[in-house]
This record gives C-alpha cells, sequence and structure tokens, in this order.
C-alpha cells in the first residue's frame, strides 16, 4: 500500500509538472504575441502619433513630409470599400442561399463547394492579376474605382459566401420546417425565417472580411493604383489611392520625415478598422436582441 | 450720342463682358497620366503638385511602375507621359511603332549613382571602374567574396553586397555600364526595390558595399561612406572622383551618372492640359529638380528639349549608342 501510494504521488506530481509547463507555454505563446503588437503599437505611436492632426486628415499628399495628408487616400479608401460592400455583399449572400437552401448535394454542388474554399486560400496578388486582365483591360475599366472594387469584391467574395454558409447552416431546421408546414414557399421561408435568423452572423463574417480587404495593399498596386493622386475621386471611372498604398509609398521615401507620415496614416487605418469591428459587434448585438423569440 | 448709341455702345460691352468671363473661367480641365520610374518620380510628383496648385481642375496621376512597367503601359497608349531613368529600349520603341504611338523624348535631370560603403570602412576611398566590373559581374559569383579579392592591401575579411532588384532601371544602367551588358550580374547580393532597405542593410553592417541612386545618399550622409570611382579615363578627368552636382554636370562623375527623361506621346500632347503641364514641367524642372535631390541639366538643354517639344519632334536620340563625351546638348540639336 505504502509503495502504490508513492508511486501514484509521484504519477500525480508528474502530471502536474506537465500541466504546469504546458500552462507556461500556453501563456508565453500568448504573452508572446500580444509582446509583439504591444511593441508595433507603441513603436507607431511614438512616430505618429505627433504627426496626426486635424491638417493630416483634410490635406493632399505633397513632396514636403510636413504639408503631407491623407485626404485624397482616406476618400479613396471609403468610396473602395462602400462599392465593394455593395457588389460582394448582395452577391456572397445570393450565392449562400443558393448553396444551402436550393443546391441538390450532387457533384456540381461538391465541386463548387471545393472551389470556393480554395478561392478564399490563393493568394491576393492573384486576385490583382485578374482584375488587371479583366476590369482594367478587357472590359476597359481603366485603373479606376470600379475595377478596384470589383477586384475586391472578388478578393472577398469566398469569405463571405463561407461565412453567410456557416450562418445559415445555424438555423435549425425545424423553423424551415414549421414555415413550410404552414405553407409558405421556399422563398418565403428563406427570407421571413432564414435570413433574419442567420443574418446577424453573416454581418460579423462579412464586416471581417471587408476590413481585411481594406488593409490590402498588393492586389491594388497589381492593378497599378501605386499612384500620387492629390484629388476626390468623382465618379465611378475616377482614379484612385488608398491608404495602404500611401503609406507603402511613404514607407520607401528617402527623406526620414515620411516615416512618421507613415505611422500617422497606419494609425488612421487601425482607428478604421477598430470603428468597422465595433460596427459589427454593435451591429450583430442589436440584431441579435431583437431575433430572439 | 442718342440712346440708340448708348445702347449699341451698352451692347458691345455686355458682349465683351460674356466673351471674356468664359475665357477666364475656362481653365484646363482634363486629366494628365504619368506612369513609369521609381526614380523620375519624386520630379514629376512635385511638378504634378505645383501644376496642380495653379490648375486645380487638371487632375494629374502619377504612377510608380518601372521604366519597363511604365513603357509597357505607354506604349500601349494608356499613359500620356512616361517617367524613365533609362532612355528607351528598341524593343519599347517597336512596340510604340505597332501601337502608332508617337512618342517625344525630353530629359528633365541627372541623376548619379553612388558606390557607398559603411561609415567605418578606412581602406575603400575610391575604386576603379575596373574593379567594380571585377566585384560585379556573372563570373564573380562565389569567387569574389572577400575584400582582398578586389585589391590586394584591403583586408581580408567578407564583402557583403547590396543593390537595387532586377526590375529597376538604376540595375539595367549600373550592370550595362559596369559589366558591359544590361542585366548581366552576379546574383548572390541582398537586393531590394526599395532604395532605404539598401541604405539601411549599408549603414548598419561594417563590411557592406552598395550602389543607389545619389538622392538616397542625399538623405542619408551621417549614415554612409561615399567611395570615388576612378574610370581610368583621363580625358573626362583624371583619378578617382566623387559624386557631386560639379563632377555630374561637368559629366567627369563618369559612367555613373546619366540622364533621365519623360517621354510624352505626341497624340496627348495635342491636348492643351498636357501641353501645358509638359511646358510647366521644364520651366519649373531647374528649381524642382535640385529641391528633391537630383542634380539639374544645364540651362541650355531644358532651352533645346522646349524646342523639341515646341517642335514636336518624336523619336529618341539614342537609337545608336552615342560616342563617349558627347554631351546631352550636342544629341538634342
Amino acid at each position: 500500500m505504502k509503495l502504490e501510494g508513492a508511486v501514484l504521488r509521484n504519477l500525480l506530481a508528474r502530471r502536474r509538472r506537465a500541466e504546469w509547463i504546458f500552462k507556461i507555454a500556453a501563456s508565453g505563446a500568448l504573452l508572446f504575441a500580444l509582446g509583439t503588437l504591444g511593441v508595433l503599437l507603441l513603436d507607431v505611436l511614438r512616430d505618429g502619433l505627433g504627426w496626426l492632426d486635424w491638417d493630416f486628415l483634410t490635406h493632399f499628399p505633397s513632396r514636403k513630409p510636413e504639408q503631407a495628408g491623407i485626404l485624397s487616400a482616406l476618400a479613396g479608401t471609403f468610396y473602395l470599400m462602400i462599392l465593394t460592400i455593395l457588389i460582394a455583399f448582395p452577391l456572397g449572400v445570393g450565392a449562400a442561399i443558393y448553396l444551402e437552401e436550393y443546391a441538390k448535394k450532387h457533384w456540381f454542388s461538391r465541386i463548387v463547394e471545393v472551389n470556393i474554399a480554395n478561392l478564399a486560400g490563393v493568394p491576393s496578388v492573384i486576385y490583382g492579376l485578374l482584375g488587371l486582365e479583366l476590369f482594367v483591360r478587357t472590359m476597359g475599366l481603366g485603373r479606376s474605382l470600379i475595377a478596384g472594387a470589383l477586384t475586391m469584391a472578388l478578393l472577398v467574395l469566398p469569405i463571405i459566401i463561407i461565412a453567410a454558409r456557416e450562418a445559415i447552416r445555424t438555423v435549425p431546421n425545424p423553423i424551415r420546417e414549421a414555415s413550410y408546414a404552414l405553407g409558405a414557399s421556399r422563398w418565403q421561408t428563406v427570407w421571413h425565417q432564414v435570413l433574419p435568423v442567420a443574418f446577424p452572423g453573416m454581418l460579423t463574417g462579412s464586416i471581417l472580411a471587408f476590413s481585411r480587404a481594406i488593409g490590402e495593399a498588393s492586389p491594388l498596386i497589381t492593378l497599378g493604383a501605386l499612384t500620387y493622386i492629390a484629388f476626390l475621386p468623382d465618379g465611378l471611372t475616377s482614379p484612385f489611392t488608398v491608404i495602404p498604398i500611401q503609406i507603402f509609398n511613404w514607407v520607401s521615401r528617402p527623406q526620414k520625415a515620411f516615416l512618421n507620415c507613415a505611422a500617422a496614416a497606419i494609425l488612421v487605418m487601425l482607428a478604421i478598422l477598430l470603428a468597422m469591428n465595433a460596427v459589427a459587434v454593435f451591429l450583430r448585438h442589436r440584431t441579435q436582441r431583437r431575433m430572439t423569440l | 450720342m442718342n440712346e440708340r448709341t448708348i445702347r449699341k455702345i451698352a451692347m458691345a460691352g455686355l458682349a465683351v463682358v460674356v466673351a471674356v468671363v468664359p475665357a477666364f473661367a475656362a481653365n484646363l480641365k482634363g486629366r494628365v497620366t504619368v506612369d513609369g520610374s521609381s526614380t523620375v518620380y519624386p520630379i514629376t510628383e512635385a511638378v504634378a503638385e505645383e501644376f496642380q496648385i495653379k490648375n486645380s481642375d487638371v487632375r494629374v496621376t502619377v504612377g510608380i511602375s518601372g521604366t519597363g512597367g511604365g513603357f509597357k503601359k505607354f506604349t500601349r497608349g494608356e499613359t500620356d507621359i512616361s517617367d524613365a531613368s533609362r532612355p528607351i529600349k528598341s524593343s519599347e520603341d517597336a512596340a510604340a511603332v505597332k501601337n502608332k504611338i508617337d512618342y517625344i523624348e525630353l530629359p528633365v535631370a541627372f541623376d548619379g549613382l553612388a558606390v557607398l560603403v559603411h561609415p567605418s570602412n578606412t581602406w575603400a576611398e575610391s575604386i576603379t571602374v575596373k574593379e567594380l566590373k571585377k566585384l560585379w559581374e556573372p563570373a564573380a559569383q562565389g569567387k569574389i567574396m572577400r575584400w582582398s579579392d578586389i585589391r590586394a592591401g584591403w583586408p581580408s575579411d567578407e564583402i557583403h553586397l547590396f543593390g537595387p532588384g532586377t526590375d529597376s532601371g538604376t540595375f539595367d544602367y549600373f550592370t550595362e555600364v559596369i559589366c558591359g551588358k544590361s542585366q548581366s550580374s552576379r546574383g548572390d547580393f541582398t537586393s531590394s526595390e526599395d532604395d532605404n532597405v539598401l541604405v539601411q542593410g549599408i549603414a548598419s553592417d561594417p563590411l557592406a558595399l552598395g550602389y543607389f541612386g545619389l538622392a538616397y545618399y542625399e538623405h542619408n550622409k551621417d549614415r554612409l561612406k561615399l567611395v570615388a570611382v576612378d574610370d581610368q579615363d583621363s580625358s573626362n578627368g583624371a583619378g578617382p572622383i566623387l559624386p557631386s552636382t560639379e563632377t555630374v554636370e561637368g559629366g567627369t562623375y563618369q559612367p555613373l551618372a546619366r540622364p533621365i527623361f519623360i517621354y510624352v506621346s505626341a497624340k496627348a500632347a495635342d491636348r492643351p492640359e498636357v501641353d501645358e503641364f509638359v511646358r510647366f514641367y521644364l520651366d519649373n524642372a531647374p528649381e524642382l529638380v535640385k529641391e528633391v535631390g537630383y542634380i539639374s541639366l544645364p540651362s541650355q538643354v531644358y532651352q533645346l528639349a522646349m524646342d523639341r517639344f515646341g517642335s514636336r519632334k518624336t523619336g529618341t536620340v539614342f537609337a545608336k549608342k552615342p560616342k563617349p563625351g558627347t554631351t546631352l546638348a550636342d544629341l538634342l540639336k
């Protein structure tokens, strides 16, 4: 008995040690991630905070760092985002509804499914090349706002479809069955029962996808939007620039003061991203509360 | 003076006012699309900024696609003006001919390539073109790995090389004048399209040697050391020569100083906003070029360029390789 007790204690102690090591490792991983983020943020804040003022937001880019601002990039990012949402959200949700509610499970829908999952992992530069050939050249849209928005819409479409499908799948089947039992058509069921319940989930997934898109520079650089622009877009075919590209441009300048401009622009970018995510949380919270039975 | 005459005069006056007011209001409008070299970009950006202050209805866009990328768009007719850090190549000229794009070639500034080392480097004060070739030619890969391999007497420490990426006009130019053939270079060096990365690399490595545009040296003087270059040709200045406004403009800092250009589509130049932009460019270049860290051309050359643009003289003067010692003014005449 005594011997067994010692063995048991030994085993227990070993398990506890393993547990303890694992806990340290896991929290170490978290600390490392947070620490890196913290250092980056501090660095950006130190470089950029002093440059961030009203003039910076309301001035066009300039060769003189003290006078440079991000007005055209800010406006470009804003317009591009709105257009991308208008194009990608209805398309993505529509495709998800078809796949979840209408498509029969056979080889075709399975091929589509696999392809969508694959497309979500394609590097964004590839979308830029596609946009360049298809929208800029073949469709003759030029290096315009609409060509940029269409490219960005393609980029986020797979993610939105996947998010929307997940959201639709969480709708309990009895709701659909009840609706059919009352004589509703499939369309009525989707519109009145499925979509309202799935909407918060779709919204969250989509907004996260859009906030990724507005941080992207590489597809737009491929498109040819790496440009000095000192005017506001005046239409769908207008040339444009966005904040990530403006940051990229400033970082590659010889004058060190432009690095401060870049840091300030990064802060603006962070603020926009935070605001978008806050909107996602707020909308989800609101719609969810309304939907609970 | 009866009532009728008064009315006539009033009408005439009104007519003048009506005629004059739109003339004042009819500012230049439209778009000017520029794309191309990242080396020329700072100059064009400065010109575009100043131009749009005076002509707020003209929308100028200046892209950065590299000299080659810029010419691709230009010869497809997608842009009005192409920034170029080297003369147009015969293949690019052929593309322009095929797409019926006539162009006017205008030099706008000088750019010098600087050879740089770490400030703590005490031995490399100067280097000859021959030594640079020995160091950078493709055959040097894996062989010339130490400073002592370049010149006896230099330390036997490793040498760490930094240079621009293969898409840049700077790389094209350096390899052409040093190694004898454009794009022919050893591959085992740290390369970046972003010159700031090169600055950073050389400034933090005591055994580094690299090259890039002089403008980037101007803004990082305290962190880098220039190496004088000797082409061993006393006809354009004897001995090793450091790049400076005088030596670049005077043609003695050879072969690492070059003119940089804009190419204007002749068809686009017929649009008043493009015409006015190019004239504004050449008028203001001397001042703005200096401001952004480049070296301006002799004033005679700007005049010749203006004449060339005024008479819409198309084609390149670099179709044949100019003889050594030929100045830009000679070429443009």
